[in-house]
């Protein structure tokens, strides 16, 4: 019984997930390395949509880790009214289509959206541009950093905090010296997990990036539009670029959960026995 | 310097925390806080430190009102029940603490350190972190921490409560050798009478939210204000009866009872504590109860024997020195007499039968 389950599974994550990946790999690389690279360093549409991919994703990782900080810091310490409905809104964005947050930015940000007029009269592009990418990509991720932190944040309950104060702390030395220091992995892992899913976002940004060639195309959306022309080696050399990223992240993202569990460990050992 | 608290009261939601409490701490002084859970002790401790505020009142430490002072700059130490040490911080970071956020200068944060790491006697460990220290050794880092930057006042939060029997009862020597030696105005919070007699000068016995009764140990131990008091402080029986006319009848007892000469009929609940009964094979004439053996357990100062009274429907604990055991030489289901030495009476203000 425990074989067959073991088997079935060990199929499952072959046929899916490994055997893809092997041939994103293969493809990318059947005429060598030399053409790999050049496919990437020689295309200055494809070069540009990994420099945008690389400026948008950190923007919201910054934004989403301040964010998120900020709301789970509220939620483990604080009751007040309306705290059962935030945390079920933080959760919102991973019910959602992302299809669907596109459309909504649109409605609102959009040439005829609610906002639309207003922002044409004071020259602000937002959607077929760079803040319309951000937006999306913030959106959609956002609930990330702040789900990692509010378990940790409970686990390690305020007595430390509490301690702090009473030692003379103030409220900012307090959560640079006492908090920040025991969510540091749990924060790390926070960092990572949102800037993989910033990177690979596709269908948010499709819908706000009006998909303009070498102006809003980032890495993934490249990638579609390089498959639907048929340039099938350009295709696979830039999904092989996104797996790669994938791959590293994994890996940190192995190695930070690791930590956190440890942190979260420690938060939850009681501290008295001895 | 003296801590004041004048008619403070707390509520938290529909539960009275504290109801219109008093409270003098003399300068230099070590008082107890003693009190069931749930009696107030602990949020009382939490004003007077300013992690909670009152919802009326005041607090004054000597003649300032701190009231409505926020707790970094009261200046006051504060220890933790589990010892709330940083875990990610060295020891010598952690007593170092409170003087880096008040910005004093690397070398006499070093100084300090140091001079509290030798009172707390843990010089050594300077570079550990608490996970590798023993429970009784985080305690007294807490302490260092909480003494670091010189407070006002120290507060503690049961202290030894996490703490095992042995090394609770080595830490209460120590902090009262240690505040000897350092007469900073100490509170501590106890649910252990034990740890309140022998640590503290003043001891206040607190019950739902109100003071029951303060005064020294021995003024609290000989002279309990009440009922709560007497049943509180433990090793104690208790009887149901009544007075009248200058005695008490407590079931088949009659003791005397000066202190209530009227001829009114009242109730009345009688503490006999377990070292104030006698254990007899014949009657001597006292008055005593017929009761007999169920268990004897040769504990150490003293042999605690629980017997049983057929005719009163009662079981009680009686204290019998080791000597005297020797003589008595009790089993279980011997018939012996139980006679009362002392008993406390209390009458129920205004009730008459």
């Amino acid at each position: 019984m425990r074989r067959l389950l073991v088997g079935a599974a060990l199929t499952v994550v072959g046929l899916l997930v490994v055997v893809p990946l092997a041939n994103v790999f293969a493809q990318a690389l059947a005429d060598g390395p030399i053409a790999w690279w050049h496919r990437i360093a020689h295309d200055p549409d494809t070069l540009h949509a990994i420099r945008l991919t690389l400026t948008v994703a950190p923007i919201a990782v910054v934004l989403n880790v301040l964010f998120g900080l900020a709301a789970a810091w509220a939620i483990a310490r604080f009751r007040f009214p309306g705290r059962t409905l935030m945390t079920a809104l933080i959760d919102l964005p991973f019910t959602v289509s992302p299809v669907v947050v596109g459309l909504l930015l649109i409605l609102l940000f959009g040439r005829s959206g609610y906002l639309g007029p207003w922002l044409q009269a004071h020259d602000v592009k937002i959607i077929f541009a760079l803040p319309g990418l951000v937006l999306a990509t913030c959106f959609v991720t956002f609930p990330v950093v702040a789900r990692e932190l509010i378990p940790l944040l409970e686990a390690i309950g305020s007595e430390e905090e509490t301690a702090a104060v009473s030692l003379g702390a103030r409220g900012w030395q307090v959560f640079r010296l006492v908090t920040l220091p025991s969510i540091t992995w749990g924060l790390v892992y926070g960092v990572i997990l949102c800037n993989a899913r910033a990177m690979g976002e596709f269908g948010a940004v499709a819908v706000v990036s009006g998909r303009i060639t070498g102006r809003t195309d980032t890495v993934p959306l490249r990638v579609e539009k390089l498959f639907q022309d048929y340039d099938m080696p350009g295709a696979f050399t830039l999904a092989s670029v996104l797996a790669l990223l994938a791959l590293v992240t994994l890996a940190v993202k192995t190695a930070a959960e690791l930590k956190t569990r440890r942190e979260l460990a420690a938060a939850k050992r009681p501290a008295a026995t001895h | 310097m003296s801590i004041s608290v004048r008619h403070v009261s707390k509520r938290f939601g529909d539960f009275v925390a504290l109801d219109d409490v008093s409270l003098e701490v003399p300068a230099g002084s070590l008082l107890a806080l003693l009190g069931p859970s749930g009696s107030g002790k602990t949020t009382l401790l939490r004003i007077i430190s300013g992690l909670e505020t009152a919802d009326e009142g005041t607090v004054r430490y000597h003649e300032q009102d701190v009231t409505n002072a926020a707790v970094r700059d009261r200046n006051v130490g504060f220890v933790f029940q589990h010892y709330a040490l940083f875990r990610h911080m060295t020891v010598y970071d952690n007593v170092a603490f409170g003087l880096r956020v008040r910005r004093r200068s690397r070398a006499e944060i070093q100084r300090r350190v140091r001079e509290l790491l030798r009172l707390v006697q843990l010089e050594s460990l300077e570079r550990s972190y608490p996970s590798q220290l023993s429970g009784g050794q985080r305690q007294r880092i807490a302490l260092a921490r909480a003494l670091a930057a010189e407070p006002r006042v120290l507060l503690l939060d049961e202290p030894f409560g996490a703490l095992d029997a042995k090394v609770r009862q080595e830490l209460r020597q120590w902090l009262r050798r240690l505040h000897d030696e350092l007469h900073v105005t100490s509170v501590f919070v106890t649910h252990d009478q034990e740890e309140a007699f022998e640590v503290a000068d003043r001891v206040v016995v607190m019950n739902e939210g109100r003071i029951e009764q303060d005064g020294t140990p021995a003024e609290i131990f000989e002279h309990p204000a009440n009922p709560f008091v007497m049943d509180f402080l433990g090793n104690v029986n208790v009887f149901q009866g009544h007075v009248q006319r200058g005695r008490a009848q407590l079931g088949s007892l009659e003791v005397e009872a000066p202190e209530y000469p009227e001829a009114e009929l009242r109730p009345a609940t009688a503490f006999i504590r377990s070292h104030e009964l006698e254990v007899l094979r014949t009657k001597n004439g006292r008055p005593s109860l017929e009761a007999r053996v169920m268990h004897v357990n040769p504990a150490r100062p003293v042999v605690k024997v629980r017997v049983y009274s057929e005719a009163f429907g009662v079981a009680l604990t009686v204290d019998v020195s080791w000597d005297r055991y020797a003589d008595l030489l009790l089993q279980p289901g011997d018939l012996v007499y139980v006679a009362p030495r002392q008993v406390r009476l209390f009458v129920q203000p205004g009730a008459a039968i």
